[in-house]
């Protein structure tokens, strides 16, 4: 059988049928920056960093489906820019503190800051103040502040876990995360500091509690390589927890 | 109510305000009234801004605070990250740290100590001692010095290096790392760093050595003048060891009195709010602590190296504490109150450290890797308090059983000395500017006396940063006279 080859940057990069953009670019060792994105989770397409030009037209990454002979640019400058703005928004969205917080340097929104050298929020930031943290699980902490709304959580505890323990609540600038059970508070929940929900946020908004600091900083998941090095982008952080 | 903190009409009176006052951290304000005879009736040293850093505390998860209340300060993080996680070992229910821990912590902080010292000594207060109080205002700065004193200035810039390095090596960075966490540690100190470290370090005692001379030398020439500058006799209060030693990381509360005698003694710190009360003033958003069995009126107190140095028994090295003894002797034997005698202990406080980094360097567990204490129950509240380079730190907080801060409150080193710096600058307006035309070389000596506390005015504000400066003069009907920025 002859191989499968699309186009990634003007270089072949075989593929295998059903493959999305994402999984066949990762294959083949190409990074396609990613945030909602989690290869254990069904695409959700939600946050547009792997946004990709396939032949003329945007698309995600994530969700589109490769075919035979497609052109798709993924390190362009101008796709390179609109990443840098996307993530920005996503910071300016939300209350992130990244010095006091203990995912920096294994986080996955301030590693692609990095990398779309973002040196500043250039938007307004909205500092909203009804980010409420949930501290009542006595082993994991939500702090709303630094959620991106990506939804990992909510299909880990969906899908892998069985649980439904999350969901986004809210539209637009009042969505929030909300938590499924009586009171609304984790604790009230089946929630479990085992669940794959517990370990799989890509920023600090679902951090397993007392856990302070123990990964000296200079030696986490993104400090000594930029997040583009590996296609293996989710797994790296949570190997690294 | 203290002489020449309310003017009886200060209406009447003409205002000079010095703000804000240069080459201290943070952002603080000097008031003068006046007549129209330059008699002044009131001085205040004031902190006009206030930013809440507990608001960043309360309500977080605890394992965050170590690292956030670093922000607090540019100058020394590592003081108030070293307190913080003090508190935060009883929070978090660990015991007694590992010898390499508490070791490798106690050489953070006399890194920390030298090379903040360094800082204050060299960059910020030299200009003002070697050039002249009132020498050209353009040149009183760390480039004057480094014309007129060049091997000095390597000197100073070498030694604050050293200090950093002690820090680069140990937290993972020179400014804001982390290194300590509850518990212990998060990094061995490896070989090659202990051994670049231990190669510079005779070198940084020597000139250490020699700093604390040339102090000493220039209080020989004028004895009266800089024994007296800014004196204000004043309550003493640091920690000490169980023998009495000054230990600048843990020990009991000793305060003494203007005379030596003593008030309290090896006191736990954790029960501060029974031997210590806050104050508030109208005027500033400093609070103004005292010692409570003596009131507001007498118990006011002084901290940092001239209060440290005087109550201690003893410094534990030999050539620090010999520095001592001459320092003791100079001034006869009694405690001496003068502002300007700051630096003298705090070069030896300096040479202090170095000794203490040298010793730690040569102990074989400075390179141990049991870095973490065994983990007991949880607690609900504690205390953390370290002497640092200015002064003695207080972190107190509380955490619910959520893990997170309900409830925080810090006395930094510089509110402690809030009433001290008062009384300095009121003497120094008594000795010196009353009469007078007020000149710019005049209000200086103001700022001179400020100085020499070191007073950290960022943290004392609990602000983040550094803050712009300003300086005004405004005339008796409130006409601006002159206004210009210092940068910095
Ligand atoms: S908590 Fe984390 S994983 Fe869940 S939606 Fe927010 S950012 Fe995504
Ligand atoms: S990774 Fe494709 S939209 Fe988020």
């Amino acid at each position: 059988m002859t191989e499968l080859l699309f186009n990634i940057d003007d270089l072949p990069v075989p593929f295998k049928p059903g493959q999305t953009i994402l999984e066949a670019a990762k294959a083949a060792g190409v990074f396609v920056p990613h945030l909602c994105h989690h290869p254990r989770l069904k695409p959700h397409g939600g946050c547009k960093l792997c946004t990709v030009v396939v032949n003329g037209r945007t698309q995600s990454a994530c969700t589109y489906k490769v075919a035979a002979g497609q052109e798709v640019d993924i390190d362009t400058p101008e796709l390179n820019a609109m990443r840098r703005s996307l993530v920005q928004l996503l910071f300016i969205e939300g209350n992130h503190f990244c010095p006091t917080c203990e995912k920096t340097g294994a986080c996955e929104l301030q590693a692609l800051g990095y990398e779309y050298e973002m040196l500043s929020p250039h938007f307004a930031e909205f500092y909203p103040a009804d980010r409420e943290v949930d501290a009542s699980h006595p082993d994991v902490l939500i702090d709303r502040n630094r959620c991106i709304m990506c939804e990992r959580c909510v299909r880990a505890s969906r899908d892998i876990d069985g649980k439904n323990v999350f969901g986004i609540a809210g539209r637009g600038g009042k969505a929030t995360l909300a938590i499924n059970s009586p009171t609304g508070k984790l604790a009230d929940s089946d929630f479990a500091v085992t669940d794959s929900a517990a370990h799989i946020c890509p920023v600090g908004a679902i951090l397993v509690k007392r856990n302070g600091f123990a990964t000296p900083i200079g030696e986490r998941a993104y400090d000594a390589h930029p997040i583009s090095d590996s296609v293996n982008v989710c797994e790296i952080a949570e190997e690294a927890k | 109510m203290f002489a020449l903190e309310q003017a009886e009409s200060p209406e009447k009176l003409r205002r000079i305000a010095i703000e804000p006052v240069t080459r201290v951290e943070g952002h603080g304000k000097v008031t003068i009234l006046l007549d129209e005879d330059n008699k002044i009736h009131q001085v205040r040293l004031h902190i006009v801004e206030f930013r809440g850093f507990e608001a960043f505390i309360e309500g977080r998860p605890y394992w965050e605070v170590p690292v956030t209340v670093q922000r607090l300060c540019g100058i020394c993080p590592v003081s108030h990250l070293l307190a913080a996680t003090k508190a935060m070992d009883l929070i978090a229910g660990y015991g007694a740290l590992t010898p390499t821990a508490e070791k490798l912590r106690r050489l953070l902080h006399y890194g920390q100590i030298v090379q903040s010292h360094a800082l204050h000594f060299f960059y910020l207060s030299a200009p003002d001692l070697l050039l002249g109080f009132d020498s050209e205002a353009g040149k009183r700065n760390i480039v004057g010095i480094a014309s007129a004193f060049p091997d000095l200035a390597r000197q100073g810039v070498l030694t604050r290096k050293f200090g950093q390095e002690i820090i680069r090596h140990i937290s993972g960075k020179r400014i804001h790392g982390t290194g300590v966490i509850p518990g212990g540690m998060n990094k061995a100190l490896v070989l090659g760093e202990r051994d670049a470290l231990r190669g510079d370090i005779d070198a940084v005692i020597e000139w250490s050595l020699e700093a604390v001379g040339m102090i000493g030398r220039l209080h020989e020439t004028e004895p009266e003048f800089y024994g007296r500058f800014g004196e204000s006799r004043a309550n003493m209060m640091g920690l000490v060891n169980e023998d009495g030693d000054l230990d600048f990381y843990h020990g009991g509360l000793r305060a003494r009195d203007a005379d030596g005698a003593g008030i309290f003694d090896h006191a736990d710190y954790a029960a501060y709010g029974s031997l210590l009360q806050e104050d508030i003033k109208p005027w500033s958003y400093m609070k103004f602590p005292h010692i409570r069995t003596l009131g507001a009126e007498l118990g006011w107190y002084r901290v940092g190296p001239l209060a440290r140095i005087q109550i201690c028994d003893r410094l534990t090295t030999p050539l620090a504490e010999a520095e001592r003894q001459k320092f003791i002797a100079f001034n006869g034997g009694a405690p001496a109150h003068g502002a300007l005698l700051f630096h003298w202990a705090r070069m030896i406080e300096m040479l202090h450290a170095a000794e203490l980094a040298r010793a730690l360097l040569e102990d074989p567990d400075i390179l141990g890797t049991d870095l973490m204490a065994d983990k007991g129950p949880r607690r609900e509240e504690a205390v953390g308090v370290i002497e640092a380079p200015r002064g003695t730190l207080f972190h107190h907080y509380r955490v619910g059983a959520d893990d997170l801060v309900s409830y925080c409150n810090l006395i930094v080193s510089t509110t402690n000395n809030n009433q001290a710096m008062n009384e300095s600058i009121r003497k120094v307006a008594t000795q010196f500017l009353t009469g007078h035309e007020i000149t710019e070389g005049l209000l200086n000596h103001i700022e001179v006396a400020i100085r020499a506390y070191d007073p950290c005015l960022s943290c004392a504000t609990h602000a983040i940063g550094q803050m712009p400066l300003q300086v005004e003069l405004i005339d008796a009907g409130g006409a601006l006279v002159s206004r210009g920025r210092k940068g910095f």
